[in-house]
Formats: C-alpha cells, sequence, structure tokens
C-alpha cells in the first residue's frame, strides 16, 4: 500500500462499510438520513436520523388561534396538503360541536380524493424512478398538474392549499372546477391504466419489488403502521371504512389489502387505493348533482365565530365588521375539552390531539403522523436485504420529510 | 358484543381498585389516569386482557401543565382496539423535579421513537428505553422546548406588542 494514502484508522481492521443515504439523497426525497452499515452490499445494520426540517409547528399552534394553524398542517404531507386541512377542520368542528351540510361533506369528500391520488401517484411513480423507471412518472405527473389546477381554482394555491375553513369552504366550487375534476376523472383512468401496465407485470419492476423490505401484520400493528403499508401487510384497516368522517359511510367503494408487506404490495395497494378514489369522486359529483333545493348550493355551516362573514357585509354591516375582526384577531374563547381526532391520510391514520382549556388558542395540539410513526420500522425492514433494496424500499413507504418533522 | 366505555371501565376497577382514577368521557372517548409507577401494569393489562385487546398505540406523547404542583408533564397514551374500533386515553402524570416514567418499548415497538419525541420535547426520561436521545430537536440543545415556561416568540422584543390582543 502506498504511503500517501491516509486511511482512517480502524478502517483496515473493520469489516464493514459504513454508508450515508442522505440527508440529501437522491432517493431520499426530502431531508433525513439513513446510516447504513454494509458488509458486501449487504445490510447488517441500519440506523435513521430524522429532524432536518423540524418547525415546531406543535409549538407555534400554541399561540396561533384555529385558522392560523390551517397553514401549518399544509406543511406535514405537503403531498396531500388538502386531507391535513380537511383533517383539522374536522378536529375543530368536533371539538365545537359543528354541523357541516351534506354538500360541504361531498365537496370535502372529493378534494381529499383528489389528494390521496396525487400523493400515491406520486409515490408509485417516483418508486419507479427510483428503480429506474422513469417514463411511468413523467405520463402521471400531467396529471398531477390538472389536479393542481383544479385545486387552484377552488383555493388559489397548488402545493400548500390552505383550502376550506371551519364550517365549510371559503367559497363555492366554480364551474370551470366541476369541468375540470370530469376531465380528470375521464382522462385518468387510461392513464392510470397505462402506468399499470408498465408496471405491474413488468419483470425488472417485480424482480426489485417483491421480496423487498417485508413485514408481517403482527409487526406492523406493533409498529403502529398505519394506511397502505399497513394494509399491505394484510390488515384491513382504513379510518374511513371503521369510523367514517365526511358521510364517507354512504359512499361504495373498497379497501384494497396485500398478504407479504413488501414493496411490491404497498406498490399495489396504492394503485388499488387510487382506482377507489377515483369510484368514490365519481360517486360524490352524482350525489352532489342529486341534492336540491338549498341544499344544492350551501357551501358552508353557520359558524358566525369561525367562519368569515362575506367581504361586501364587512364594509357595510356592523355586524359582521365585528366578527370579521374577531376572528382576524383571534379574539375568540374556544370550549375547553380533549378531542382526538383522526382521519386517513394518504400515509395512514392522521391524528389530531387537541387539547383546549378553554382560551383563544389551543393548550396543546399533537400531530399523530403517520409516517413519523411507521419509519422506525425502516431498519429491521431492510437488515439482511441487499444496498438496491434499501431504495426500493424506502420509496415504497412513502415517506415525506415534512410529515416525519412536523 | 361492542366493547363499550362502562364495561371497559368496570374491567379496569376491578383489576386495579382505587389505583385508577380521573374517568371521564369527552366526545365519546374514555380518558382515565394512574400513578406513573403502574402505567406497563396497565398498559399489559389492556393490551393483553381477552375481552380489551388495546392492542394498537395510536399514539404517544407530553403536555405541560405547570400549575399542578408535582404533576406537571403528562404522558398521554392513545391506545386503539382496532376489532372493535374503541378508543381510549389513559395518562400518567410526573413531576418535572423528576420526571421518570417506565418506557413502553417492550410493549410497543412503535413507543420508541414517540417516546424520543416526547423526551425530546418535555424531558421525559423514560426508564428502559434502549435509544433515548433527541430525535427531532439537535443534539446540543439543552432545554426541552415544548415546556411552557419557554415562550414562543422573543420576550425581549419591544417592536412587537401584542398585548392589547390578548395573546
Amino acid at each position: 500500500m502506498s504511503d500517501n494514502v491516509l486511511l482512517p484508522s480502524g478502517s483496515i481492521e473493520k469489516q464493514t462499510t459504513t454508508l450515508n443515504l442522505g440527508p440529501t439523497h437522491p432517493a431520499t426525497h426530502g431531508v433525513f438520513q439513513n446510516i447504513i452499515e454494509l458488509d458486501g452490499e449487504k445490510i447488517v445494520a441500519a440506523d435513521s436520523t430524522v429532524g432536518y426540517i423540524h418547525r415546531a409547528f406543535e409549538k407555534i399552534a400554541e399561540r396561533r388561534s384555529l385558522y392560523q394553524i390551517t397553514p401549518l398542517t399544509d406543511r406535514l404531507n405537503y403531498c396531500s396538503a388538502p386531507i391535513n386541512n380537511m383533517g383539522w377542520h374536522l378536529t375543530c368542528e368536533k371539538l365545537l360541536k359543528v354541523q357541516v351540510p351534506k354538500r360541504v361533506d361531498y365537496l370535502r369528500v372529493i378534494i381529499m380524493e383528489l389528494a390521496r391520488i396525487t400523493d400515491h401517484l406520486i409515490c408509485n411513480s417516483i418508486m419507479g424512478v427510483d428503480s429506474g423507471a422513469y417514463t411511468g412518472f413523467l405520463y402521471v405527473m400531467q396529471y398531477r398538474e390538472l389536479v393542481y389546477e383544479i385545486y387552484e381554482e377552488i383555493c388559489g394555491s397548488r402545493l400548500t392549499t390552505n383550502i376550506g375553513r371551519i364550517g365549510g369552504f371559503e367559497r363555492d366550487f366554480t364551474n370551470t372546477a366541476f369541468e375540470k375534476i370530469e376531465r380528470f376523472l375521464k382522462e385518468y383512468p387510461a392513464v392510470l391504466k397505462e402506468f399499470e401496465d408498465l408496471f405491474t407485470r413488468n419483470r425488472i419492476f417485480m424482480e426489485r419489488a417483491i421480496g423487498a423490505g417485508p413485514i408481517s401484520a403482527e409487526r406492523a400493528l406493533n409498529y403502529g403502521f398505519t394506511g397502505p403499508n399497513l394494509r399491505a401487510a394484510g390488515v384491513d384497516y382504513d379510518v374511513r371504512a371503521v369510523a367514517p368522517y365526511s358521510r364517507y359511510e354512504e359512499f361504495d367503494f373498497e379497501v384494497p389489502v396485500g398478504s407479504t408487506g413488501d414493496s411490491y404490495d404497498r406498490f399495489l395497494v396504492r394503485n388499488g387505493e387510487m382506482w377507489q378514489s377515483l369510484r368514490i369522486i365519481q360517486q360524490a359529483l352524482q350525489k352532489l348533482n342529486d341534492l336540491k333545493g338549498e341544499e344544492a348550493t350551501v357551501y358552508h355551516a353557520d359558524v358566525p365565530e369561525y367562519y368569515l362573514p362575506p367581504k361586501k357585509d364587512v364594509y357595510t354591516k356592523m355586524e359582521a365588521l365585528i366578527w370579521h375582526f374577531k376572528i382576524i384577531m383571534g379574539e375568540i374563547n374556544m370550549p375547553a375539552g380533549e378531542v382526538y381526532n383522526a382521519v386517513e391520510g394518504a400515509n395512514g391514520e392522521l391524528g389530531f390531539y387537541f387539547i383546549s382549556d378553554g382560551g383563544r388558542t389551543p393548550y396543546r395540539l399533537h400531530f399523530r403522523r403517520p409516517c413519523f410513526i411507521y419509519y422506525q420500522a425502516y431498519a429491521e425492514m431492510v437488515k439482511g436485504a441487499m444496498l438496491s433494496d434499501a431504495i426500493v424500499v424506502m420509496s415504497s413507504m412513502n415517506l415525506i420529510a415534512g410529515e416525519m418533522d412536523a | 358484543m361492542a366493547l363499550s366505555n362502562e364495561y371497559i371501565k368496570e374491567k379496569l376497577i376491578a383489576k386495579f381498585g382505587d389505583q385508577v382514577t380521573g374517568f371521564e368521557e369527552q366526545y365519546g372517548l374514555l380518558s382515565f389516569r394512574s400513578d406513573k409507577e403502574l402505567n406497563l401494569k396497565v398498559l399489559n393489562f389492556l393490551v393483553e386482557e381477552e375481552t380489551l385487546q388495546f392492542g394498537f398505540l395510536t399514539d404517544l406523547c407530553g403536555v405541560h401543565y405547570p400549575d399542578h404542583k408535582g404533576e406537571e408533564i403528562a404522558v398521554v397514551y392513545h391506545l386503539h382496539n382496532m376489532r372493535e374500533n374503541v378508543r381510549i386515553r389513559y395518562k400518567v402524570f410526573t413531576s418535572i423535579a423528576q420526571p421518570d416514567v417506565y418506557t413502553a418499548t417492550g410493549i410497543f415497538a412503535g413507543a420508541n421513537w414517540m417516546e424520543r419525541e416526547t423526551y425530546d420535547f418535555y424531558g421525559v426520561n423514560f426508564i428502559g428505553h434502549p435509544n433515548l436521545k433527541r430525535i427531532l430537536n439537535v443534539e446540543e440543545m439543552d432545554y426541552f422546548p415544548m415546556r411552557k415556561e419557554y415562550p414562543l416568540e422573543d420576550q425581549s422584543r419591544i417592536d412587537k406588542d401584542d398585548e392589547m390582543f390578548g395573546r
């Protein structure tokens, strides 16, 4: 050996190699680090470091009034921000005992299912990218763009949506929004079919994904898995089905499950869910069409304490002006109480544990972030696998750094 | 048979007597508390009792109540029986001077990071935890930021006075 090479001490004696995947590795899709101990190409141990984009949302929320917390929830799982927003509104409505009109529920279902589709299509197509198949990603991305246009039409923004209000929506869906939803429903199935044709029976993809990072149902439950990752292991737990919110009980849909809990099953479950989401949106549009009279136009509940009055009233009516001021300044005392509310986020059970002491801001707000909880199983799932599996397993788990770090 | 809150309460009282207290039902969710020394016994009972089977730890987090002398910090467990779809909330309280609570990692593998998070923000020392170190904050941090004595905004700022708005 040449004397010019300075090897770190212990590197010759050490039998294994330490490899850092991340914090800014292309395959991590966000900032978090995986430290992998390799014997040749085989993983003997793994550890993860998270927290690179921790923004102290729970602390910030203790000084914010309810409507100011909605933008914080956007930034948890930013691939499906509307679900987080709706989950937050539903939590507040549960605490405040607000009943929302039928139409609001259906509109929310449409938005949440669109968000679920965008989240799953990103996850699955990125899994393709990470295993060497770029094409599928480009096909489906066009349709994520269309969904983002729908969001834009409804609320004005695309990624971090801040969509909806406590009690309903800030404005009604426009005709353009409905046209775009129709267009999405008409065109997306063909694209999704093509996407599936590219992947599900693709030899290379199957070889990469089948058997990569399996987890048994028992271990998955012990680790606190929820969502598609748990269902891929064979447990049919879906918050929408077991504890329906927003009138999900009126909808006819299936909960796809896998059996082995490996990366391939996670992929298939997500694909299956996209088809179900399309069905749900279709039914929601039908239900909206069937609404009659006043029910067919109302888009928010009557909660003057939390729902901003229309601007023209603010300028002309005293009462509206007072409410507007009180809401914006956060001068409204909430009822005291503790509430836990969960929705089926794209990654799993997204829970909000909200303690109110009767003040103007939450006394404590805790986000149950599904991906923070299930990511701790990563080390166990990749142990004994090859380095290439580590990448596929990571993609298939749908890790969103924003949600992990809160 | 659906698992009712009264039944769970009866079972707990039959097993632990007056060591479990503070039964409440807010928004339909049964909540109770016990001494912190009992937490593993209670959790084990909830998981293993044949008719209860709260085998899923949904959430674990801390709460700080500076005014409750001697029991300033609460550790809150949300457990779920998925078969019956019943949730319960279980709390233990600990003093801030000696925030020691037994770890639940032996029962739930998923408690590992949730306890690290609780340690990170509230300084709860989970006895027996395999790897109790900070998870979201930087390791050099020498305080526990979610405790109420740390205000969100810099108190030395004089350009920003929101006293009038009551917050």
